[in-house]
């Protein structure tokens, strides 16, 4: 295995000449020009122009400054304490806080963390519980708020490219990158060149610290890819179908020819899982502990880690199964199939939860992004399509390439790369939740042979690709998360803390029955079930305890209580309750006459029997 | 062009030294964290078993007295402090701490029949089947001197239960009437009657100070005033009373003890209906005590178990057992809600934890702040089937058990009856009357 770095003196000088107005690169920081960028990435910049409006403006007149730290009302559901003082408060040195209260936060961050959806009405409940829910909505969002305003202390900025006025980002070389950025990005940049045991399939671990490639031959390595030391090498004399990581770097899954294979990071071999036989396709499903497995012999088969033992193994009844992806949103597995359609599945289920039909032709590849809002797919028809996954299942766009993409990924941050050929080009979207926009490629690159396996390295703006020429790894500006969670995946973790994590993990492990399309189901309000229950208590009581019994009149206590008046009273209501019935029934009965009789058809002598 | 990577520097994540704390940056992104929701899901699911894992809460059992354990008093001032009469007349000062008894009296002959500590915590008060109330120094003879009362008092009849008043130096005596003493003084201020029966439990109201409760064998609860010279009013139930209890902390709150296994909070101000019946016992009832926060009370019952039910509900939250404990006669919250004693037949006196799988002794903070999470967590999931199950769970002894399932059959056999008599009778002839109606006879002012 050698690595070769490309460094940019290695560039031909043809190309030079061809683009004779090519300017020097140049790093952000060296010079602040107006944004024109007509061809500047569409993803990453806004955002940093969004941050730059969020930052509080000092205030000309001391009076404007209340008005200007929020940046909307509703959004804060309590307000600042604007009354303890006229204007901003002096400390006893006499300097000026001239930023008090709390700091602002901008309603679409607010957003992103609000956890209940305020549209769904809840069922008809007691007032002692939907009082109670409501002081839990409440919570909610102050909550939000505070989650919020914690994004301030995040330390990492995303990565960017741009280019300059009329400059196309997808002709950016990586070499140019390579040349533009430090050293410690640019070593990120290597190609291995391992041409003889062909193309190859990889797989990063969680961290995004680790990373694994078994090539067709038999050859199995994985390494610390940032620091470049191999962890082990070995040849499984057979041939590698598919390689992943279990839910640390220290175990390996590999699909071998016959039957799957666990080894640790040294290289050997732990388990031979023959009831997993002939797989082509794996992924693992980190919270559930499954190791889900796709099979010539068309079974989706789901393999508990933790305890070793099968959990579901469905038919799929279409054939070969080698397409396969999870969405990360809700652990739900989409296999692509040769006629066109993608079914989701989980082990809960005999049956796919969704078919859709994305494609005239097979499909070739599928994937999902980290929100798990939408699926890219693309066919044998050229098409890449990109679906919503929020119910609807609707194409969002869609557009032909020349050879149709073999291989999809996206990226933490919503980046598409799609591997056609030898060629691997990335599309970028507005942001984290929006879909990709197909129209310009955001980069492209060309690759020494056919690209076999693409995967975003996580919280690095990394992309690795595996193909017939060996791994290479390319610098995608933007494609990660640039601020991970210490306690969840965290890159630079110490043996004690992975070991920390490890048991933790395992302690939580989500059962396999609870994959479903909507992961939130659990906290929601059984409405069904509940109208059950309340069916069942009516017929096991005999009568409904909750109905009002009918109106009695007290006696009067001063000697007025006569029975004509009592009976008068009592008749009082009883008419009262009657008009009300009536009112409610006529406000209703001319809506349904109109939706019954359909626009300018004739009267017929059959209309009188209509009721 | 314009670029710009993701470079992080290690040495901002990394500790610098071994003896550093590891830095754990945080981002509370929820794409970060998916599965928020089963995840949180499993951890309440394992709170959940490891609190019936650690629900162990008997602490303790206080052995010395040679006979059935009466009646329990704690100090007001002391929390290590425990008084209990027993049936041969012996009264012992219990250390809890040490878990032994620090002093011995013969009181009186025959039961000890009542006991109360004065508000200040100097002395103590008992009554007994020798028609006799006598005053007590709560600390023991300097030497050489001999055990004897403060105050004896001689009275008429046989006194049955005795309770001091929270703020002044009157006490309350029942037995065939109420009657209001003064410390002072050798015969009542007054004696209240209604009806002719004997009283067998009065209690003072601690925040109405004035306040007065007490019920008698003819099934009635009655209350006084004590500033008047004749009863409030009273409630007739189905079946006799054993003990009152005023909630401490709602001054119009008490819950009543009764025969017929079942425990009924009233509200003083509408006595017609009460406010929840509490049923889980399999046998009488015969005392009760509320916590000091009032949200939470125990009972102890014929059935050889303690109970503790939330005020507001109307099965209990926790059952305690054991093999040798016979029928609890009293029992007592202590003052700082954590411990409930219990005083039983078999002579001797159970310490228990309030709350069944808590930790004792000093939480460091982040046990403190796991706790309170897993609280929270089993709050949040405790409709869940699976978790309600577990959570629910209790092991109860085999006669208990029996009774209950025969329990149910007899319920659910008057239930139908009822139904039936409805189905095959003229409509509205036969009125369903509630549950909670139907166990008051009468309010009478």
């Amino acid at each position: 295995m050698e690595t070769v770095p490309k460094l940019g003196n290695n560039v031909p000088p043809k190309k030079d000449k061809l683009q004779g107005k090519k300017k020097k690169p140049r790093r952000y920081w060296e010079e602040e020009t107006t944004q024109t960028a007509a061809g500047a990435s569409p993803g990453p910049p806004r955002k940093r122009k969004r941050n730059r409006e969020l930052r509080p403006q000092k205030p000309k007149n001391t009076h404007s400054t209340k008005k200007s730290r929020i940046s909307k009302k509703p959004q804060v559901p309590k307000k600042p304490r604007e009354r303890r003082s006229p204007g901003p408060q002096r400390s006893l040195s006499g300097a000026q806080d001239p930023f008090t209260g709390p700091a602002p936060v901008p309603v679409e961050v607010v957003q992103k963390f609000c956890r209940i959806d305020k549209s769904k009405k809840l069922p008809r409940s007691e007032t002692k519980i939907r009082s109670r829910l409501e002081a839990a909505e409440a919570q909610e969002e102050e909550i939000s708020v505070k989650a919020a305003r914690s994004e301030l202390l995040l330390a990492e900025e995303p990565g960017f490219l741009e280019g300059e006025d009329g400059e196309d980002t997808a002709k950016i070389r990586q070499a140019d990158i390579v040349e533009a950025v430090d050293v410690a990005s640019a070593a990120k940049h290597f190609d291995l060149n391992l041409r003889q045991f062909g193309p190859y399939r990889l797989n990063y671990s969680r961290t995004g610290r680790h990373l694994a490639f078994g090539g067709r031959r038999g050859h199995v390595a994985a390494l610390d890819w940032v620091t470049k030391k191999l962890m082990c090498e070995i040849n499984v004399m057979e041939a590698v179908r598919d390689i992943r990581f279990l839910h640390s770097e220290a175990l390996l899954a590999v699909a071998q020819n016959r039957w799957l294979h666990i080894y640790d990071n040294q290289g050997i071999e732990l388990h031979c899982i023959r009831r997993c036989d002939r797989i082509t396709q794996l992924e693992f499903l980190p919270f559930h502990f499954l190791l889900a497995t796709a099979s010539e012999t068309g079974f989706l088969t789901y393999l508990d880690v933790s305890v070793g033992k099968i959990v579901a193994a469905l038919n799929a009844r279409a054939g070969r199964l080698n397409i396969m992806t999870q969405n990360p949103y809700n652990a739900v597995i989409h296999l692509g199939h040769s006629n066109g359609t993608v079914s989701l599945w989980s082990p809960a289920m005999k049956e796919p939860l969704a078919k859709i039909l994305c494609h005239r032709g097979g499909v070739r590849a599928v994937a999902v992004d980290s929100t798990g809002t939408h699926m890219a797919t693309s066919g044998l028809d050229h098409q890449l399509k990109i679906f919503d996954l929020r119910g609807t299942f609707q194409p969002l766009s869609a557009r032909t390439l020349p050879q149709g993409a073999g291989h999809l990924a996206f990226s933490q941050r919503g980046l598409l790369a799609a591997g056609t050929g030898d060629v691997v080009n990335i599309w970028a979207g507005q942001g984290k939740a929006s879909p990709p926009s197909l129209e310009q490629p955001y980069l492209t690159h060309r690759l020494l042979g056919h690209v076999h396996g693409l995967q975003f390295c996580p919280f690095e703006d990394v992309l690795g690709v595996g193909h017939s020429g060996g791994i290479t790894s390319m610098l995608v500006p933007g494609a990660a998360e640039p601020n991970f969670d210490g306690l969840e995946s965290n890159p630079y973790r110490s043996r004690k803390q992975r070991q920390e994590w490890e048991v933790k993990a395992l302690l939580e492990k989500v059962p396999a029955e609870l994959i479903c399309l909507d992961p939130r189901a659990l906290a929601e309000v059984d409405v069904i079930s509940l109208e059950q229950e309340e069916k069942e208590r009516l017929e096991r009581l005999g009568y409904n305890p909750d109905t009002k019994p009918p109106f009695q009149p007290k006696p009067k206590q001063k000697g007025r209580s006569s029975t004509a008046s009592l009976v008068k009273r009592k008749r009082k209501v009883m008419d009262e309750e009657h008009r009300d019935k009536v009112r409610q029934s006529l406000e209703q009965q001319p809506q349904k006459q109109e939706k019954a009789k359909p626009m300018g058809a004739r009267p017929s002598a059959l209309d009188r029997f209509v009721r | 062009m314009k670029v710009k990577m993701l470079s992080r520097n290690p040495d901002s994540y990394v500790r610098e030294t071994k003896l550093d704390l590891q830095r754990v940056p945080r981002n509370y992104d929820p794409t970060l964290h998916p599965f928020e929701v089963p995840r949180e899901y499993v951890r309440a699911l394992n709170a959940t078993k490891l609190e019936r894992v650690f629900a162990k809460p008997f602490l303790a059992s206080l052995d010395g007295h040679r006979d059935g354990v009466s009646c329990l008093a704690k100090h007001p001032k002391s929390l290590a402090t425990v008084l209990s009469g027993a049936c041969d007349g012996e009264v012992r000062i219990w250390n809890l701490t040490k878990r032994k008894c620090i002093r011995m009296i013969q009181a009186h002959e025959g039961f000890v029949r009542g006991i109360c500590t004065h508000f200040c915590g100097t002395s103590f008060f008992t009554v007994g089947d020798d028609k006799t109330v006598k005053q007590w120094k709560m600390d023991g003879p300097s030497y050489g001197e001999e055990e004897e009362p403060l105050h004896t008092i001689l009275g008429k009849t046989v006194y049955t239960g005795i309770d001091h008043h929270w703020k002044e130096a009157v006490f309350a005596t029942c037995g065939q009437q109420v009657d209001i003493w003064d410390e002072q003084r050798t015969s009542p201020i007054c004696s209240m009657t209604w009806g002719f029966d004997s009283i067998s439990s009065v209690k003072f109201n601690p925040i109405e100070t004035f306040l007065l409760g007490s019920c008698a064998s003819d099934r009635n609860i009655v209350l006084y005033d004590m500033r008047q010279a004749t009863p409030l009013k009273k409630v007739i139930l189905d079946m006799r009373t054993n003990t009152i209890c005023w909630n401490p902390m709602e001054a119009f709150i008490f819950t009543a003890a009764n025969e017929d296994y079942n425990l009924y909070t009233f509200d003083m101000r509408a006595l017609d209906t009460p406010v929840m019946i509490h049923m889980d016992h399999v046998s009488a009832v015969l005392d009760v005590d509320y916590s000091p926060t009032g949200k939470d009370f125990v009972s102890a019952s014929f059935d050889k178990s303690i109970r503790i039910f939330p005020v507001d509900k109307s099965r209990s939250r926790e059952v305690y057992h054991t093999k040798r404990m016979q029928h609890v006669i009293c029992v007592k919250w202590t003052s700082d809600s954590k411990y409930i004693m219990c005083g039983s037949d078999e002579m001797n006196i159970r310490l228990w934890k309030a709350n069944a799988s808590e930790k004792l002794g000093v939480l460091t903070s982040r046990e403190k702040a796991a706790t309170d999470y897993n609280q929270r967590l089993k709050e949040k999931f405790q409709h869940h089937p699976h978790i309600k199950r577990i959570s629910r769970h209790r092991h109860l002894p085999k006669s208990i058990y029996s009774q209950i399932q025969e329990q149910r059959i007899m319920k659910e056999a008057r239930r139908r009856k009822e139904l039936n008599r409805i189905k095959h009778s003229k409509p509205g002839s036969v009125q369903r009357v509630s549950e909670k109606k139907k166990r008051v006879v009468a309010v009478v002012k």
